[in-house]
């Protein structure tokens, strides 16, 4: 129904100003809320794999949490679904929180297992739980491999064949 | 422009360009009051009065205090409470008042559901007060943020974390809540502004809402008794003071709320001064580490029901995971309280002892909330794990029960 007055013309005027207005406020002020670009690009972080030495840890730090990357000695073994393959080495890349109760477990190169101090719980070097509490084995950051570059944060085809694995 | 006559005081100036006489009468001393109450009517100006004193230690904390992940814990544990003078009181203040505000918020609510008073034309008194429940609970877990220790960070990790558990958007909105992948210095300073502004503008707002909404319908008493309010003061004004069954807001109920302030004051600065340790965590005063989960993470005692209901459902069941059945328990319990004047279908507003079956399910969701908040703090292992499940799981069949008990006692009190 039309209201033809001059009176209900200037409400639906009003009213479709104040709508368009609104809208374009809570867009912007939802876009304000955003993470930041420098934090969405710092939500990459990208490692050059090929200087590592084997069975020694490298961490790094993803979105705040600590990424263990493990090179591989000759006589390791690697687990399918687990470790990964980066130019001619196998690597286990890892988040470095047990999944006990979230500490960072500890390498020990000579033992080659991963040992949490807070509760005892020990994982391989590939990281599946071997003792203690931990419920899961630690759990793979999505990654993409560039060459002998490893870029966490990103999922390539390398990481979404280990998880259709897992 | 309206004629002024010249004032012979500076009352009647007043009154003249603001009609502060009948503001007065209006807002004071013809506000009426029922005369059949009992102390825990005073928790309305008691909470008021904390609120006030959790402005004014926030304004003195805020001249000091730094928004900034690598400076607020400095700020706070240093320049505040080692070189501004006074800086630990108003801290102690703020801390312990953060505390007993809700000691005093769930005295209220629970009094309120005990005698009734959200029902039978009150239930906007009772909406407006969950609201602010809610916004009271939005400004102490921001506010717990802000010292970042240990404690602030991994509570504002696990709760920001809560929100992943909605379905399709989960995991984004987190980071949207963060505006970081994890919990980080834009985490902080938006909370920040939510605790110092916002919300308190909120809260402000919702506490003249909340007292605008007793206006019509009228503070309850201790029998539930409806009478005509005018009636009773028209025999107030008659000078029949000894017949009405009301009293002036101001002088008459305030002098008696004060009396009870006065002792609420002993008993809240002893705890500041003496026994503040409570509101101030051990695990608080390491700084925050995003790379070192404490070994055990608790919320503060007053969430502690809530977070036992969160964390009571630890297994699957028909294939729904226990974190999943979890949020759906601790969603239930977060807005089942507000619909409390339609759960309960009985029409009796009577205190709980009086009425059949409500007491029976008053004083156990009493215990129940009890045994939740004891377990909330112990670590969620072997049998406790097993209490908590239980004592949730008791709270939800509660609240799907009281439409029924409260319908059946509506029947038995109608078949007398």
């Amino acid at each position: 129904m039309m209201d033809e007055s001059r009176r209900g013309f200037i409400g639906k005027a009003f009213g479709a100003v104040a709508a368009v207005g609104g809208i374009a406020s809570l867009i912007a002020m939802k876009k304000t809320w955003d993470p930041l670009p420098s934090v969405m690009s710092a939500g990459f972080t990208t490692v050059d794999v090929s200087g590592l030495e084997a069975n020694k840890l490298e961490v790094v730090v993803w979105r705040g949490k600590p990424v263990f990357i493990l090179k591989y000695t000759a006589d390791m073994k690697p687990t399918d679904g687990r470790s990964v393959k980066i130019g001619e080495n196998y690597f286990s890349v890892m988040i470095g929180l047990c999944t006990h109760l979230g500490c960072i477990p500890g390498y020990e190169g000579d033992k080659k297992l991963f040992k949490c101090a807070c509760h005892g719980g020990e994982y391989s070097a590939d990281g599946k739980q071997t003792f203690g509490p931990p419920p899961r084995p630690l759990d793979i950051p999505p990654f993409k491999l560039d060459g002998v570059t490893l870029v966490l944060g990103e999922e390539g085809p390398e990481y979404k064949k280990m998880t259709a694995k897992a | 422009m309206a004629e002024f006559k010249k004032a012979d005081s500076m009352l009647e100036w007043f009154d003249q360009r603001l009609g502060v006489v009948n503001f007065a009468k209006v807002m004071m001393t013809e506000y009426w009051i029922p005369k059949n109450i009992n102390f825990l009517w005073a928790m309305g100006v008691l909470l008021t009065v904390l609120f006030t004193f959790l402005l004014v230690s926030g304004i003195f904390l805020l001249m000091y205090y730094k928004p900034d992940a690598a400076m607020a814990f400095d700020s706070v544990n240093y320049t505040i409470m080692q070189e501004v003078a006074y800086g630990w009181l108003f801290r102690h203040i703020h801390a312990v008042g953060a505390s007993v505000v809700f000691l005093v918020i769930y005295i209220h609510m629970f009094t309120g559901i005990y005698y009734g008073s959200y029902k039978k034309g009150r239930e906007m008194i009772w909406i407006s007060g969950m609201l602010l429940f809610v916004l009271f609970s939005a400004e102490g877990f921001s506010g717990y943020m802000l010292p970042w220790g240990q404690m602030s960070y991994w509570a504002a990790y696990v709760i920001t974390e809560i929100f992943g558990g909605i379905p399709v958007i989960g995991d984004e909105l987190v980071v949207w809540i963060r505006g970081n992948f994890y919990v980080a210095d834009s985490t902080l300073t938006r909370f920040f502004m939510l605790h110092v502004l916002l919300i308190p503008l909120a809260i402000l707002g919702a506490i003249v809402f909340h007292f605008y909404s007793l206006r019509f319908p009228h503070v309850n008493n201790e029998d539930g008794e409806f009478f005509d309010f005018d009636e009773e003061a028209e025999k107030y004004l008659a000078g029949n003071k000894k017949e009405s069954k009301v009293v002036p807001f101001w002088p008459v109920f305030l002098s008696k709320d004060f009396f009870v302030l006065g002792f609420f004051m002993l008993f809240f600065f002893y705890l500041v001064f003496f026994h503040y340790s409570f509101a101030m965590d051990p695990i608080n005063f390491d700084k925050a580490d995003g790379l070192k989960t404490p070994a055990h993470i608790y919320p503060e005692w007053y969430f502690l029901w809530s977070y036992e209901v969160l964390r009571g459902w630890f297994f699957e069941i028909a294939g729904i995971s226990g974190k999943d059945l979890g949020l759906m328990a601790f969603g239930f319990a977060n807005i089942i309280f507000v619909l409390l004047p339609w759960l309960d279908r009985s029409p009796m507003v009577k205190p709980a002892n009086q009425r059949p079956y409500f007491k029976y399910w008053f004083w156990l969701m009493m215990a129940d909330l009890m045994v939740l908040t004891e377990f909330g703090k112990l670590p969620p292992t072997g049998p406790n794990a097993w209490v908590g499940f239980w004592a949730s799981l008791v709270f939800l069949v509660l609240f799907i029960a009281l439409p029924f008990i409260t319908k059946a006692e509506a029947k038995k009190v109608e078949g007398k």
